[in-house]
């Protein structure tokens, strides 16, 4: 099964709510697609919505952080929300926790875009 | 072609481990995406029969995973004309899993850490670290062509919890 997703935008922070894999091939670049054109529309709040992922692998991770580095690189920010246990293992292993901004929490999480 | 994978299976099949046979088997397999697939899903049965909880079947069918995207992307690049072998092995002690293609051949020494600050945003470079991270040994063979990935998890540790 690969990525889907929904995209709704919420007091202007813009809401990507994942499921499925984000992995090598049609999964990942979805998602780097998706996030280049919600940049290039003009919005630089993003949020990673990863509750329903339950897989990803380096390709996955790779893909984050394209989406991560090209959001900041446009003068915006991009936080994850709800991770799985599978991906903040991962996160954690690969020290990207440390990068992200991770909530758990939507109320809270859009409200912490400046 | 190589071999499909189903003949191969029906040959060995996932007997329980009180078959010696069955803890055993080897998948040549062409250099496409659909082979990542196989391995993926052949290491995690494997280590479910190895006694391995959820969660860490679920980590060595990545990172088996892994290997096996390396062998077919980064080693054959996709050549129609080479071939991956895969083998999974469980014995008393551990499981095994090797992963060997006959791509120029790689230098693990020559990837770059990836929890260096100048690296933690490459988009790429993590696949032999999250090996590294989650199995017990990882060993590098040049085969000259070619490299074969050895991934071996120990059973001890569950033994010992039981």
């Amino acid at each position: 099964m690969s990525m889907k997703f929904i995209t709704r935008e919420v007091n202007g922070v813009t809401i990507l709510d994942l499921s499925g894999k984000i992995t090598l091939g049609e999964g990942g670049l979805t998602l780097r697609d998706e996030v280049r054109s919600i940049v290039a529309k003009g919005s630089k709040k993003i949020l990673l919505n990863l509750a329903d992922v339950n897989y990803i692998d380096s390709s996955g991770l790779g893909e984050l952080v394209s989406a991560f580095t090209a959001v900041k690189n446009a003068g915006g920010e991009l936080k994850l929300l709800n991770l799985t246990k599978k991906v903040r293992d991962l996160l954690v292993i690969t020290k990207l926790l440390t990068v992200f901004d991770v909530k758990d929490d939507e109320t809270a999480a859009i409200a912490a875009f400046a | 072609m190589a071999k499909s994978a189903d003949k191969v299976h029906s040959r060995n099949g996932w007997a329980p481990l009180t078959d010696s046979t069955a803890n055993r088997t080897s998948l040549t397999l062409d250099s496409v995406l659909g082979s990542v697939e196989i391995v993926e899903e052949t290491a995690e049965k494997f280590a479910r029969n190895a006694g391995f909880d959820e969660d860490t079947a679920s980590q060595i069918a990545m990172v088996s995973r892994e290997a096996a995207v390396n062998a077919i992307v980064h080693g054959n690049k996709y050549d129609p004309t080479k071939r991956v072998n895969a083998s999974f092995e469980i014995t008393d002690k551990e499981l095994t899993i090797q992963i060997a293609d006959e791509g120029p051949g790689l230098d693990p020494e020559g990837i770059p850490d990836p929890l260096a600050p100048e690296n933690i945003l490459r988009s790429s470079g993590r696949g032999i670290f999250l090996m590294r991270a989650i199995m017990d040994e990882v060993h590098f063979r040049m085969l000259h062509p070619g490299t074969e990935i050895r991934l071996v998890k120990l059973r001890v540790q569950k033994e010992i919890h039981q």
